[in-house]
């Protein structure tokens, strides 16, 4: 086995274990060093990843994980949410107690969002959902406030139900299949009893729809993005989708892909249902990280639309492309956020555009890019899972889309419109660090789009 | 060639320029605007001077790879439909420029605002890629909600947001119809002249119906064909007058050029079978356009229903080139012409008289036709400049709308004569409509609200003066458009002769 195909997820699990030695030696002034330490490890783990980029996809530890393009394109993703997830960070958490523990489990929770877009064993897939969720129930109660410790509770007795779920399905699964590897059992189960493959696999997905916020497991995204602290919130929307959205599609077309029910139809319809419920509630929210909670959901049901696409040519990097755009958009509406830490609702953005004129014009490119107006990232990428989509026979789906976005506008402008209108009354006092992480997104998200050729070639088929 | 790039992306470097300087004044931000749209119409005059097109069909054509994946690629260039947009999109941002000479507001960001918008629209008409049109198309809308959402009147903010869920909603269903031309083309391609050649779906019935319903209805919600035409009015009601020019001068013929570039050349068979429908709508819109103007009590509203009832016509040709057998190969290129004819006209026309509603506003903070008498007798340019346009709009001979409906007229006569006939009753009702309000706003014993009416100041007279001669030109010495659009027309008739 080549060591280096491994060494993202070793770097990220070495950075989280020296880290935690190191903050526990270090004083409170110097625990920022477990902060540059990540950091190291993200852009060594990035360039691991770039190493191994063009090699032939591999099986490793005796198949139960694969290093495929979807993994080497979650790594990537998921170090680059990890290092805006950082930047945000810096302001709230600089010299703050625990600060060590924090870099520490927001490494732990991305290691676990890695191990779940490349497990190719259901055992290694059922202990990475766990990986993925605890640090997060830590990090959601991590300001020891009355409404993080709610979110944290919530979270975690919503998280329990598919952490004894997903063993159970595995158990299922093991049972009518014979094994757990994912390769076993993409044709281990043809002429395994329907009801038995169906209970197993619904119960697997579960965990997987729990973990990217999709309907019906979404209960926990509103309450944890508005409870838990803004650089929390923009952490748990993000990373852990990018892993489950990706698990879901390998799931799907690899060990399920010749069973006898129709995944590709359940995740459509899923995908149809987490949209729509997601832009419904979002529509007359007036607090914005609640708005943007919700955003997030119907955003989990576009990308749920390419994943319905199945194997389909532009399916997977169509995923893969919205998922770095999205990552990159949705940190970046949290930057803003994070950058005004007394506005909390859409109205308390008044003025913005007098006073902060270029945070205001970094919301207007994130909102719009949630939107997927071109050239960002998140419109190729929904133009790429759109016409994996069409190309499917899911032309129902992707009216329902369409229509979605249209309405989602509705509230994107709500919260658009008092930053760019009103006078200058109000002042903003903002926070340095996640002010410049808004405009670095912003600009990223434009120029993913416009880049969306050579990176695209990247994942692409 | 570079320059159509440069012609194109100018006016944004102009605007991030604008933005990233150091403070400067507004005086300042209002000369860069001034100085960049007018040297945007010297190269679109250099361009219309050397323009030759090439075996292609197309001048300046420029091809990069840009997402080889799906085969969508930098692609533009500009034949005898897009050249003439090009210009009037050019001339127009130059007058609003001209004529925003007395704007206070965050002019910054106004100049910034508009120049971006400019680059947008000439996007579009010069882009030869559909995900590329699609990009143009879809940022046309943002720029234009910040124009009236920021600096439109009382109820701005409201017209804004239904002006983009409307507008948005149309261009969603447009991609999903190019999406379709996608999926349906042999390699895949997004490209326009690719697709051109291959008629991707051709012979394939329903599916064929479904995509080109699609891409109907998203260019229909923008042109505004009735019954999709429900946003324009608030609008144009709410917008500052520049951003009325623009929208209603530039934005609305994305529309109707979407038909005559990606439509009619990529769904030929599918067009003829349903040509008639568009004959149906565009007739529709020019009666009802034209009798709901009619109705009108508010000037700027009166004008934005008449370019309901003139985009009909462009419709109406578009539509009886489809019908039209191709024996007659005369009287289709005729209505071809005449439409996009049509789309200049119209631009220059309902530009001039949304700049003069807006100098109504400026002086009177009222759109209200009853508030206002006699104001010949006070401000004679203002009167001349009101009088000449409508007579213009109205298709008075001598004018360049005259040239326009007379083609489309003329062209459609032999095909659908039963529409014509009824689409010929909207002449005489904007007829009607424009003499009744010239007479109510002009003529009689003087009454304004505030009872002041100064005349037209030396910008606003060098903003809309230019468009008004220009019509007349166009009415005069029509030659030197038609010798750009025929071509055109011609080849865009071999590919839909079938």
């Amino acid at each position: 086995m080549d060591p280096l195909a491994l060494l993202p997820e070793i770097l990220l699990a070495g950075a989280a274990v020296v880290g935690l030695l190191l903050g526990s030696h270090l004083p409170r002034r110097r625990q920022w060093l477990v902060a540059v330490l990540a950091l190291v490890a993200c852009v060594a783990g990035t360039g691991a990843t770039a190493v191994v980029w063009f090699r032939a996809d591999m099986a490793v530890f005796g198949g139960s994980y694969v290093v495929d393009v979807a993994t080497n394109a979650t790594r990537v993703t998921v170090l680059v949410a990890v290092v805006l997830v950082l930047g945000l960070a810096v302001g709230p958490l600089r010299g703050a107690r625990r600060e060590a523990e924090f870099v520490v489990l927001v490494l732990l929770s991305a290691l676990g969002a890695v191990l779940l877009a490349g497990a190719d064993d259901l055992l290694l897939l059922a202990a990475s959902y766990l990986l993925a969720s605890i640090p997060l129930y830590a990090l959601a109660g991590f300001a020891k406030d009355a409404p993080g410790t709610e979110a944290a509770l919530k979270f975690y007795l919503m998280g329990a139900l598919p952490g004894v779920v997903v063993p159970a399905g595995v158990a299922v699964l093991l049972g009518v299949g014979g094994t757990t590897g994912y390769a076993g059992l993409s044709g281990g189960l043809d002429a395994a009893p329907r009801a038995a493959v169906a209970v197993g696999g619904v119960a697997v997905l579960a965990g997987l729809l729990f973990k990217a916020g999709a309907v019906p497991a979404h209960f926990w995204v509103p309450d944890v993005t508005e409870g838990a602290r803004p650089v929390v919130a923009a952490l748990v929307t993000t990373v852990p989708k990018i892993g489950a959205v990706v698990a879901v599609h390998r799931f799907i077309t690899t060990p399920m892909a010749s069973s006898p029910v129709d995944w590709g139809m359940l995740v459509a319809v899923i995908a149809a249902v987490t949209m729509t419920l997601g832009n419904l509630a979002a529509f007359f929210q007036d607090n914005v990280r609640r708005l943007l909670a919700y955003s997030t959901i119907s955003q989990v049901g576009y990308l749920l639309v390419g994943v319905a696409a199945g194997r389909g040519d532009l399916a997977l990097p169509g995923v893969l492309l919205y998922l770095l755009g999205y990552a990159v958009t949705n940190l970046g509406a949290f930057a803003v956020v994070c950058a005004l830490p007394a506005a909390a609702l859409r109205t308390d953005y008044r003025g913005l555009v007098r006073r902060r004129p270029w945070l205001a014009v970094s919301l207007v490119v994130l909102l719009l890019g949630l939107v997927g107006t071109p050239p960002t990232a998140v419109f190729a990428g929904k133009l790429l899972v759109f016409t994996a989509a069409l190309d499917a026979g899911l032309g129902w789906l992707v009216v329902l889309a369409a229509v979605n976005t249209v309405a989602s506008v509705f509230y994107y402008l709500r919260w658009i419109g008092p930053a760019v209108r009103g006078d200058a009354t109000t002042r903003f006092t903002t926070d340095r660090w996640a002010e410049v992480t808004a405009y670095v997104t912003a600009g990223a998200s434009v120029l993913l789009g416009v880049l969306t050729g050579p990176v695209l070639a990247l994942v692409g088929p | 060639m570079k320059v159509l790039t440069a012609v194109v992306f100018l006016p944004l470097v102009a605007a991030v320029v604008l933005l990233v300087a150091p403070r400067t004044g507004d005086r300042f931000a209002h000369v860069v605007w001034m100085a960049t749209s007018a040297v945007e119409l010297l190269l679109v005059v250099v361009l219309w001077i050397g323009y030759r097109p090439g075996p292609s069909g197309f001048d300046h054509e420029v091809h990069h790879r840009w997402i080889p994946t799906v085969d969508a690629g930098y692609h533009v260039g500009v034949d005898g439909f897009s050249l003439p947009l090009v210009a009037l999109t050019t001339v127009l941002f130059l007058s609003c420029a001209i004529y925003s000479a007395r704007e206070t507001r965050r002019v910054r960001s106004y100049a910034a605002l508009f120049l971006f918008l400019e680059t947008v629209c000439l996007g579009v008409f010069v882009a030869l890629d559909l995900v590329l049109f699609f990009v143009f198309f879809d940022l046309s809308i943002v720029g234009m909600y910040f124009v009236i959402a920021g600096w439109g009147h009382r109820d701005a903010a409201r017209a804004a947001l239904k002006f983009f869920l409307y507008t948005f909603l149309g261009s969603l269903v447009l991609l999903l119809g190019f999406i379709g031309l996608y999926l349906a083309s042999t390699p895949h391609t997004f490209d326009v002249v690719a697709l051109t050649g291959q008629e991707p779906l051709a012979g394939k019935g329903a599916v064929g119906a479904l995509v080109l319903a699609a891409l109907a209805l998203g260019l229909a919600i923008k042109t505004p064909v009735v019954p999709f035409h429900t946003w324009l009015p608030p609008a144009h009601t709410e917008a500052p007058a520049a951003g009325s020019a623009i929208l209603a001068g530039i934005l609305l013929k994305m529309g109707t050029y979407g038909f005559v570039r990606i439509v009619m050349p990529t769904l030929p068979g599918t067009w003829r079978d349903y040509a008639p429908v568009f004959v149906v709508l565009g007739v529709v819109s020019v009666v009802y356009g034209a009798l709901v103007a009619l109705a009108q009590r508010d000037f700027k509203r009166m004008i934005a229903y008449t370019s309901v009832n003139h985009m009909g016509y462009v419709v109406l040709g578009v539509g009886a080139a489809g019908v039209i057998a191709s024996t007659d190969e005369q009287a289709r290129d005729l209505a071809v012409t005449g439409a996009v004819t049509q789309m200049v006209s119209h631009g220059l026309i309902t530009a001039a008289l949304f700049l003069l509603a807006g100098v109504l506003h400026e002086r009177g903070s009222t759109y209200r036709m009853a508030d206002y008498r006699g104001l010949a007798a006070r401000a004679p340019r203002f009167a001349v400049l009101t009088a000449t346009a409508s007579f213009a709009s109205l298709g008075l001979p001598g004018f360049s709308g005259f040239i326009a409906e007379f083609q489309v007229f003329t062209g459609a006569l032999g095909g659908v004569p039963v529409a014509t006939g009824v689409a010929l009753l909207g002449i005489l009702i904007t007829a009607a409509l424009f003499l009744r309000a010239v007479q109510g706003l002009l003529l009689g014993p003087f009454a304004a609200p505030g009872g002041r009416f100064p005349d037209l100041t030396t910008p606003e007279l060098a903003a809309t003066a230019p468009l008004v001669v220009l019509s007349a030109v166009i009415g005069v010495f029509p030659r030197f458009l038609l010798d750009v659009v025929e071509p055109a027309a011609r080849a865009l008739n071999t590919v839909l002769g079938g």
